[in-house]
This record gives C-alpha cells, sequence and structure tokens, in this order.
C-alpha cells in the first residue's frame, strides 16, 4: 500500500466576518490515493468549495483562516508553506477547474497565450515554439477541432462546452499530479456535460492524475467518482466507495439527499427546514435539527466521530446511530419526530 | 394530474384547451452596416404548435439555444411573434391592442430562473408581491397588502414576511415569492422559466412540490421550461422536445421517457447521469454543440449530430462508421481543414510537394482524428472517402467537400421531417420513423 497523495486532516477553515466567525469547514479529513477520482458532495453552504480551495490556499485570507489540520500532498504540508513554494505547486502539481468557464479565461488574450501562461511560468526550459507546440497538443487532446488554428483564437469565439475544454487544457498543461474540478460541469448542457466528463475520464487514465470532483449532483457522482466524501455544514457526514454511499447511503442526510433527486420514477421527497447558521451552528450533529431520526443524544457534544457502517472500516459515517450504544436497524424502522412537530413545517405543504 | 375534488367547479378535468400556439415564429434579423441593411436572420424559434390545457402542465426541454426561452417569450408577446398564431381561451393574443395586451397580462404570468435577478433589492417582498395589483389597479393599499399576507402563507412562508427584503431571504424563499407574485393578479397560466436551476437538490424538491400543489389549487396551467430532463419528468403532463427552434417529439411525459422515439430525445435522455451506480460510465452519445441558428443545416436539422443519421441507399455500412464520415464532411463544411497544420504534423515546409508517404501519414491522421475506421466497410463508399481524403492531402478541400457532399447525401438533408403522430399523444419528426414504416408495410404486404 503505498501513500495517499493527497491527506487532508482535521481541516478547519474559517472566516473572521462582522457578523462573528463562521465555521465553514469545521473539521474535515480525507484522502486521495494515486488515479483515483474522490468527490466531495453537498449542497451551496456545506463547504466543499472551502475545502477545494484550502488545499493550494487559494481562498481570500482574510478573512478566511485555516486555523487547525494538515493537508499534506506528496508527503508536505501545505497549509505550513510559505505562498512562494506554494507558487510552484498551484498550476503545476495541483491544477483547479471552475464552475463558470465564462469567468475562468481572460477576454482580451488568445486561448494560446492564457494555456501557454503556466508553462511561461513554471518550465524555463521551453523555447517559445515549443510552448506553442504543446500548446496545440493540449488544445487537441482536450478535443478542439482544427487546434492549430483555434490556438489564435480569443475567448469569446469558444461555445461554452469549448470554453470548459480550453480550461482544462490550461489546468493539463503542468501536467499535474492532483485535478481539483469545481462544479466543472453545472453551467453546461447534459449533453456537453457528458463529454466533458468523458473526457476528464480519459485523460485521467492519460496523464495517470487523481481528481478531486466537486459537485452537488449525485447523478454525475455516480457516473465517474471512486470514493465519496459527503458534506453537510463544514463537517463530514459519511464516506465511502462510491457504491456503498449511494447503494448504500447509511447518514440520513445522505439518505435524505438521494431521496429528493427529480425524475427517479418514484416518489420525490424533500428535506424540511433550512441550512443551518454557519456562524452558529447547532450542538451536536449538525443535521439534528433536520433529521428525522434525531433523538436527545444527536444535540449532544460535538458531531459524532466517523463510525464504521457494517463493520467496514472504508464506508464510514458520522452518526450516532452507528456508535455503540445505538442500533443502526432503528433507522430503518421509526420516526423520533411526532406528527405534530412535523405538521408545523415551515411551508405546510402536503407530502408527495 | 391528481383528481380533483368534487366541490370544485373549475373545469380542469374537461381538457379544454387553454392556450394554443400555432407555427409560432420569432426570427431575430442580423443587420449590418449604416442602413442596418438585413444580412440574414436567427431563427431562434422557427414554427412551433402545441396546446396546453387547463389544469395542465407541459414542459418545454432542450439544450442551451434551442429557442425554449424565445418561445415562451413570444407566447406571452415580451417579444413579438415574426409569424404564427398564439389562441389563448379562443382569442389570438397576437392581434391583441396595448390595452387588450394588458388584460391578457393579468391571465399569464412568469417566473424566472434566477432569483436573484427578479426582485428589485430595495423593494420590500410585500411590495414586490403586490406590484402586478398596483399597474393593474386593484384595490387600496391595505387591502393589497392583505392579499400579498395571504399569499405569502400559501406559498409557505410567514405573514410577517411581507417586511423583508430580498437580500435576507434564500434562494428557495425567493422563488417562492416570485410565485406568490405571479399569483397575485389570479392567472390562469403560469410560464416558468427554468424556475429551479439556480437552487440545490433538497431546496429544488421544495419548490417542486410547492408549484405542484398550487397548481392543484388554483387549477392552474403551466408551461414549465427547463433544459433538465428529470425535473421536467417530475412535474410535467406532457413535454416538447425543442432542438434548434423546432419541436422534434412532444409526448405523454411518461410515454417520452419510455419510449423516446426521435435520436435527439434519446440522447438527451442518456446523457442524464443517474444514480444508478450499475450503469456507470460516460457516453458522450452526442457529438458537437448545437450548429448556429442563423445558419441551421438544411433538411432535418440535427443530422450534423445525430447518431442514428440515415444512410444514402447505395452503401451499406457500419452505423458508427457512417457518422464519423458524416463528421469529416459537417467539419469541412462547418470550418474547412486545417491544412497547414496537418502538413506542419507530418514535417513539411510550406512548399513542399507531398510524398506518397506524406500523403498517407496524413489521410491517416484525418481518419483518426475524425474516429474514421482505416477501412470503411463498404469498397464503394471507401473508394468515395479515400479519393476525397487525397484530394484534401493536396489542397483541394473544396473539391472534396462537393464530392463528398454529392456522394455522401443523406436523405436527413434532402427534405425536412414533419411532426407526424404515431400513436394518440405522441408525434416526432423524423425520416426514420418514414423509413421503418416503409419496412413495416413491406413486411406485411410480403407476408399476405
Amino acid at each position: 500500500m503505498t501513500d495517499p497523495l493527497l491527506t487532508v486532516e482535521n481541516l478547519k477553515t474559517h472566516f473572521h466576518t462582522d457578523d462573528g466567525t463562521a465555521y465553514a469547514v469545521d473539521g474535515v479529513d480525507f484522502e486521495v490515493n494515486h488515479g483515483e477520482t474522490v468527490a466531495i458532495v453537498g449542497e451551496s453552504g456545506s463547504g466543499k468549495t472551502v475545502t477545494s480551495e484550502s488545499i493550494t490556499k487559494i481562498l481570500d485570507m482574510p478573512p478566511g483562516e485555516i486555523v487547525e489540520g494538515a493537508v499534506r500532498f506528496d508527503g508536505k504540508d501545505l497549509t505550513s508553506m510559505s505562498d512562494k513554494q506554494l507558487q510552484d505547486i498551484r498550476g503545476n502539481r495541483i491544477s483547479h477547474i471552475f464552475q463558470n468557464p465564462q469567468n475562468g479565461l481572460n477576454p482580451v488574450y488568445k486561448v494560446g497565450r492564457q494555456i501557454g501562461e503556466s508553462l511561461r511560468i513554471h518550465r524555463d526550459d521551453l523555447s517559445k515554439d515549443e510552448i506553442r507546440d504543446r500548446v496545440i497538443d493540449l488544445l487537441d487532446r482536450t478535443g478542439i477541432p482544427e487546434a492549430s488554428s483555434r490556438v489564435d483564437d480569443y475567448p469569446h469565439e469558444f461555445s461554452g462546452g469549448m470554453k470548459q475544454r480550453v480550461l482544462i487544457a490550461m489546468a493539463l498543461a503542468g501536467d499535474p499530479d492532483l485535478l481539483i474540478a469545481d462544479e466543472p460541469t453545472t453551467a453546461l448542457d447534459v449533453t456537453i456535460q457528458a463529454q466533458i466528463l468523458k473526457l476528464l475520464e480519459d485523460i485521467q487514465e492519460e496523464y495517470e492524475m487523481s481528481i478531486i470532483f466537486v459537485t452537488h449532483d449525485l447523478g454525475v457522482v455516480s457516473e465517474i467518482a471512486d470514493r465519496v466524501v459527503v458534506m453537510y455544514s463544514g463537517k463530514v457526514m459519511e464516506r465511502g466507495s462510491v457504491e456503498d454511499v449511494i447503494q448504500n447511503p447509511a447518514h440520513p442526510y445522505t439518505k435524505a439527499l438521494i431521496e429528493c433527486l427529480p425524475g427517479r420514477g418514484s416518489s420525490m421527497k424533500r428535506i424540511d427546514g433550512a441550512l443551518p447558521s454557519v456562524t452558529d451552528p447547532p450542538a451536536g450533529c449538525r443535521f439534528n435539527p433536520r433529521c428525522e431520526h434525531a433523538v436527545d443524544d444527536c444535540s449532544k457534544d460535538d458531531q459524532p466521530e466517523m463510525y464504521a457502517v457494517d463493520d467496514d472500516a472504508s464506508h464510514q459515517a458520522s452518526c450516532i446511530y452507528y456508535g455503540p450504544g445505538h442500533d443502526e436497524a432503528e433507522l430503518e424502522t421509526y420516526d423520533n419526530r411526532s406528527e405534530t412537530q412535523r405538521d408545523t413545517r415551515a411551508d405546510g405543504g402536503h407530502e408527495t | 394530474m391528481s383528481p380533483q375534488s368534487p366541490d370544485s367547479t373549475r373545469n380542469q378535468s374537461t381538457g379544454r384547451t387553454l392556450i394554443e400556439v400555432n407555427e409560432l415564429k420569432k426570427h431575430f434579423p442580423i443587420k449590418k452596416g449604416m442602413l442596418g441593411k438585413e444580412v440574414g436572420r436567427v431563427k431562434a424559434v422557427d414554427g412551433i404548435s402545441f396546446e396546453v390545457e387547463q389544469g395542465e402542465t407541459v414542459g418545454l426541454v432542450g439544450e442551451s439555444g434551442c429557442g425554449k426561452s424565445t418561445a415562451a417569450e413570444s407566447i406571452l408577446r415580451l417579444e413579438e411573434p415574426t409569424e404564427g398564431s398564439v389562441m389563448f381561451d379562443g382569442e389570438d393574443i397576437t392581434e391583441y391592442d396595448d390595452t387588450e395586451l394588458k388584460k391578457f397580462r393579468r391571465e399569464a404570468q412568469m417566473i424566472f430562473q434566477n432569483p436573484d435577478s427578479s426582485f428589485d433589492p430595495r423593494m420590500s417582498i410585500g411590495e414586490s408581491i403586490v406590484e402586478p395589483l398596483r399597474i393593474h389597479g386593484v384595490g387600496p393599499r391595505k387591502r393589497r397588502l392583505a392579499i400579498a399576507r395571504d399569499l405569502l402563507e400559501r406559498v409557505g412562508l410567514s405573514e410577517s414576511d411581507v417586511n423583508r427584503y430580498p437580500h435576507e431571504l434564500s434562494g428557495g424563499q425567493k422563488q417562492r415569492v416570485a410565485l406568490a407574485r405571479a399569483l397575485v393578479v389570479n392567472p390562469r397560466l403560469i410560464v416558468a422559466d427554468e424556475p429551479v436551476s439556480a437552487l440545490d437538490v433538497s431546496v429544488q424538491a421544495e419548490v417542486l412540490t410547492l408549484l405542484k400543489d398550487i397548481q392543484e389549487e388554483f387549477d392552474l396551467s403551466i408551461l414549465f421550461i427547463s433544459h433538465d430532463l428529470s425535473v421536467v419528468r417530475e412535474v410535467c403532463d406532457r413535454v416538447a422536445v425543442m432542438y434548434l427552434g423546432k419541436i422534434v417529439e412532444i409526448a405523454d411525459t411518461e410515454t417520452l421517457f419510455e419510449n423516446p422515439q426521435h435520436p435527439y430525445t434519446r440522447a438527451l435522455l442518456q446523457a442524464i447521469p443517474t444514480i444508478d451506480v450499475g450503469t456507470r460510465g460516460i457516453d458522450a452519445g452526442l457529438s458537437g454543440d448545437v450548429p448556429n441558428p442563423s445558419n441551421p443545416p438544411k433538411g432535418c436539422n440535427f443530422y450534423t449530430r445525430c447518431p442514428e443519421v440515415i444512410q444514402p441507399d447505395e452503401y451499406d455500412f457500419e452505423q458508427e462508421a457512417w457518422r464519423s464520415v458524416m463528421d469529416l464532411r459537417v467539419s469541412i463544411e462547418r470550418h474547412g481543414i486545417d491544412i497547414d497544420g496537418l502538413r506542419e504534423f507530418v514535417g513539411l515546409d510550406a512548399d513542399e510537394s507531398v510524398s506518397k508517404e506524406d500523403a498517407e501519414a496524413m489521410k491517416a491522421e484525418l481518419r483518426s482524428e475524425h474516429d474514421i475506421p482505416s477501412s470503411l466497410g463498404d469498397p464503394s463508399a471507401e473508394s468515395v472517402l479515400e479519393e476525397a481524403l487525397d484530394k484534401i492531402v493536396h489542397g483541394s478541400t473544396e473539391e472534396a467537400e462537393r464530392s463528398l457532399a454529392r456522394e455522401f447525401e443523406t436523405p436527413c438533408e434532402t427534405s425536412e421531417p414533419s411532426l407526424t403522430e404515431s400513436d394518440a399523444d405522441h408525434a416526432f419528426a423524423c425520416h426514420l420513423d418514414a423509413q421503418s414504416e416503409d419496412a413495416k408495410q413491406a413486411a406485411a404486404s410480403s407476408g399476405e
């Protein structure tokens, strides 16, 4: 067993705001092995993006601050590195791609120049012509037709899907070990999304890289991820292989999230209530105010530790039902909330 | 639609048509020069027809740029339609003058995609909700605010929210307010343009459920515009699939999902990522982007991307290879071949002549770039292709383009398929259907 490429340990990223401290990421652990795809799943405000941006510290700091934890990449701790040391890693060994391809490109420069930028910074040994050849090769590999003429086009001459390909080419320029993709297909049509996911899958194999895929879409997760980390309100709720988490979800939050997906043919449910405040999170499990199965113990202390599900250490859930003194089978059988409580829901609508 | 309560006096079960769209077209002129001479037209909506019954939800789906939003805007006359008619409750709204139009706007309301940009940040929620009433001159102020309070409760917010401001609400809450604002004038039709696309899945579920409940309560007709087929499946009774300004298939929601007939619908459905780990693996079914609507392909405008594009009668080889040859043809027609890049690839200088080996290498590269197999299954097709590739590597791309277009002309591009009904409530526009009909007839007659 080789060491994982990236290990995130007890990462806490907080934001100091006028309204108090926002506990955006509050103790997150996961690892990424060589050549695997790990998906971080969660709704907006769950802290998934902040987690991914804390890795290379591309957050605005201040107001953000990594108050605790370690991010070990290839044996080195990134959180204690200086900005200058990080420059050698960003865009070179770890690359990012983002959600909105429109914002990722500078409209006044040709795409070729923008793709070559990281090569000009990180690779002094390459001549101008060599860089150009590489850029054309990258565009070609990311499936842009007529790469050698498109290299001199401006971003507005590309469609949304093509822009995302350009951004992927840009991210690949430094031949990274880790690609962090933050909702890379959310702004695209389903047909284009399928093309981009296929492309990511192909280049992952070709470049032997690891991918952290940040998304809210469980459908996309089950298509591409090897392992999944489910986040809610700055905490990890559940992690495990994609088969375990999607087919056999353990944490009530993961279950609820899957049940509210539309178009599965069966009835669509919803999660009552709203996301907890980031500045004043509830005690105990962060999900307990909205959880159908919450008991008194759920609102005590801090987020429960990660317990193994079905005695399988690779599938863990942060839920007391999987800990000592509780029986997970109870999750199946009853709903601990009284009917009257459920009727006072915010909207008073009916169940579908 | 679920059964209605017996005491209802509304006629949702009578199947009465509320809105009927006939051959609606919306073209945007492309103007050039000082005199604004029209040099072309973007055919955003190019002859669509469908109807929405009272109490029914009809979905309009397609990729971005297919014209679904323009269709919605033209139906409400937020955009002036170029041609066609929209009958609302028996009257043609395209003929309406300003007064009549204002009256019509009370009957038909719209909800937009982005709840953040559909409210005035300086107006309280209550003021935003009653604005339509103010415009239509309904009631004194006090009465209007009472209506707003009542509606807020109905969409699952609380009365006291009237005094709050948009920035205090979450996206889902804002979308509820948008719904309340649409309901305030007691409309019969709501056009919802991607109402949940900007929301998280859990919030999406909430808003969709609310929309369904409200529809039942108010007996509303809804035209639901979305690119997300899973959402559409959840809320719509019928679905129309649009591609490049035209409806390619329209059917009952379940029929469409269970038995899609048009290759485009099939491709769209295939592209939806599912949480079924068993069917893991991505199939990038459709190649390329939606073509430019100012210059759409002739015939069936999907043939440039269609995986099931029909082969000419003379040839018979694998569909996948045929598609790849079509891809080559389409890419030459759209942006030519980068011959200099190709020469550079084999290491030729600008004015060097092409040797035999170079030509072979260039041809092989052309094939691999378009995923064309090294030999097509059909010898006569292979010789046509080989000849065209020869022409390309020797610099006469235009000649190659002409011969490819002549030899590999698909029936899909020669005529436009019409939207024909296959069953009750299921119609689609594809030449494959006509072909299989012919085959069926042939089989039937030979069997007799």
